[in-house]
């Protein structure tokens, strides 16, 4: 069974029979999704326009000019102006870092906690392993954006002297999100581990002396990363939602940081006179997330070896 | 049926009891102090305040404090909000119902669409309608509850004219112009809720319809001469509803805070923007309580999941 699965990394440790790797092997199956190379190449763009477009487009995001306020789309401000005239593409550009770095950080806050609760409790048998599916399921049961915004109304105010205003709410936000998003990557990795920790290469590792830690490190992490991988890529739309739900609320960033989520509440009280101010953002959440999920959806495909293809 | 009903509400004790000392632990964590304006206000003398502190048993170990929420919360006694100057309970109870309402009627919504578009799709799939009904549901998950929101408003209210965007709790009209206006309004929140959850139900149904679709007891039921609606429905859907009812329950904290968000953005008077307006003016019993009749929601949804499951799948009520 285990030796039909070629896209398993487990191939490496011997000689190397086969012509492809698996990373190729994955990427030619990822390929074969057409939704899911286009949604990573517009990804690929979203991100290049928010890391280096600030260097580019020279409006400074916070240049109030009284004279063109809530003006829709023209050449000296192609996503139009919010209500003290300050440029849409520049806040667009600035507050897309921040939307996307939430989201990464979040997604590997919320994989690094998932996959050490799912390590741990797939790898110790007994009460240790029951103790923490009960806080897994515990956490799943829990209503998150309710404690979310329990959470940040509680702490903000400490976390933002404490850190100052930007970085401070940006710790709390991956902090909290990250901390609720980990539980189905901790079930993923214990049902893996279940499985991984019988097989005979691992049994083999045992034979000849390997430490626990470094069967976990060595043997089974790299073959149970696959839907973790897929999960860490959904985690990241999640995030960017969670985290655009919040400002949206008027409690995660403060107005000075105009994430997208940020400028979507900002504008909703000028649907009638500006609608431009809200439809930027909203495609710009929109897209983002869109082309995320159909990434891990061909991600899924690439990397799951029972699936022929 | 009755004895697996017992032991799936025991199960929910545990939880609520967890849920409600991770409550209490954040609340006790948390900087600040009820009594922080009260510390504030110089017309207060120092040995009322240590008097109205002893009295409130602030100073005690925090297990105490946690079990005589605790009993306190069991009795009925949720406390007083400091902003509206009515007790929790009757502020909570008179918006449940709207919040139940519109969470109920747009889940019947996203039924009625996810259903049959999950059936026929995994019944004729890769065929143009299993495409076109994908590349939706994969576009209608994708989109914010708060991005859709805003959309309807800005075309069935702003452009159109047709659907008022604000939601009115305190209608006159009675009669028939009363149920025309309630729906009128109801329309676009239940809207909002309702196609989301549709989308990533229609995935999660046509995904188990594929898996069960193929095994060998269906391909039986053909061989047996069976009609194809008969085999699809009694046969195929019943056995993939199971996982579906499960992947239901694990999203139903997602639902509510969707209609936080909703109620939020239609001004709704449900639990959800009462939860908002706490927030915003730092109403702590109100908040506490809120957050704690929604996880008491979520628990109890997940315990009707189950009830279905056992019906559904009657291999497992009889373990």
């Amino acid at each position: 069974m285990a030796g039909s699965i070629p896209a398993s990394p487990s191939a490496e440790l011997g000689v190397k029979p086969q012509v492809v790797s698996p990373s190729a092997e994955a990427w030619r199956r990822f390929k074969r999704h057409r939704m899911a190379v286009i949604s990573l190449a517009v990804l690929g763009l979203m991100v290049l326009a928010v890391v280096f477009g600030p260097l580019l487009w020279k409006l400074a995001i916070n240049d109030i000019d009284f004279t063109a306020t809530l003006k829709g789309p023209s050449m000296a401000h192609p996503m139009g102006t919010d209500d003290l005239g300050q440029d849409l593409l520049a806040r667009m550009l600035y507050g897309g870092r921040i939307s996307l770095a939430v989201g990464l950080a979040a997604m590997l806050m919320a994989i690094l906690v998932g996959v050490t609760i799912g390590a741990v409790a797939g790898m110790s048998k007994g009460w240790v392993d029951t103790a923490l599916m009960w806080l897994t399921d515990l956490f799943l049961s829990l209503p998150q954006l309710p404690l979310l915004l329990l959470l940040i109304y509680l702490f903000r105010d400490t976390l933002k002297s404490a850190f100052g205003p930007e970085v401070g709410v940006f710790i709390m936000i991956v902090l909290v999100i990250g901390g609720f998003r980990w539980m189905p990557v901790a079930r993923l990795v214990r049902a893996q581990f279940f499985s991984l920790r019988e097989k005979e290469f691992v049994e083999a590792a045992r034979a000849l002396g390997a430490s626990t830690g470094r069967q976990v490190v060595r043997h089974i992490l790299p073959n149970a990363l696959g839907p973790v991988i897929v999960a860490g890529t959904i985690d990241v739309a999640a995030a960017i939602i969670a985290e655009s739900t919040l400002s949206f609320l008027g409690l995660g960033f403060p107005p000075d940081i105009p994430t997208w989520g940020r400028l979507l509440f900002d504008a909703k009280d000028y649907l009638d006179i500006a609608p431009h101010w809200a439809l930027f953002p909203g495609l710009a959440i929109f897209l983002a997330v869109l082309t995320i999920n159909f990434v891990g959806d061909g991600l899924r495909d690439a990397l799951d070896p029972r699936r022929v293809m | 049926m009755g004895p697996y009903l017992l032991r799936r509400l025991l199960i929910a004790i545990p939880s609520l009891l967890g849920i409600s000392v991770v409550l209490f632990t954040v609340l006790a964590l948390a900087p600040g102090d009820p009594f922080s304006e009260l510390a504030l206000n110089p017309n207060v003398p120092a040995e009322v305040r240590a008097a109205l502190r002893a009295k409130f048993g602030l100073d005690d170990p925090i297990w105490q404090r946690y079990f005589r929420w605790l009993f306190a919360m069991l009795q009925g006694d949720w406390g007083f909000s400091f902003i509206s100057r009515v007790d929790v309970d009757t502020l909570i109870l008179q918006r449940v119902p709207t919040t139940l309402a519109v969470i109920g009627a747009s889940q019947l919504l996203a039924l009625c669409i996810a259903l049959p578009a999950g059936i026929y799709s995994a019944v004729r799939p890769y065929s143009w309608f299993d495409r076109i009904a994908s590349t939706l549901a994969f576009v209608g998950f994708s989109l914010p509850t708060f991005f859709t929101g805003l959309l309807l408003i800005l075309l069935f209210s702003i452009k159109l004219g047709w659907l008022p965007f604000v939601y009115r709790a305190d209608l006159t009209s009675t009669g028939l112009t009363w149920w025309s206006e309630q729906i009128k309004q109801t329309i676009m929140p239940v809207m909002v809720l309702g196609l989301f959850q549709a989308a990533s139900w229609t995935r999660y149904v046509r995904s188990s319809m594929l898996d069960v679709v193929r095994l060998d007891f269906v391909t039986t039921a053909r061989s047996k001469g069976l009609s194809e609606w008969w085999v699809v429905m009694k046969h195929v859907v019943r056995n993939a509803l199971i996982p579906v009812v499960t992947l239901v329950a694990l999203t139903m904290p997602q639902v509510f805070g969707g209609a936080i968000v909703t109620e939020q953005i239609f001004r709704v008077p449900g639990i959800g923007s009462l939860l908002i307006d706490a927030i915003l003016r730092n109403d702590t019993p109100v908040i506490m309580a809120v957050t704690f009749v929604f996880s008491c929601l979520v628990i109890f949804f997940n315990l009707v999941a189950d009830l279905l499951y056992g019906w559904l799948d009657p291999r497992i009520s009889f373990r």
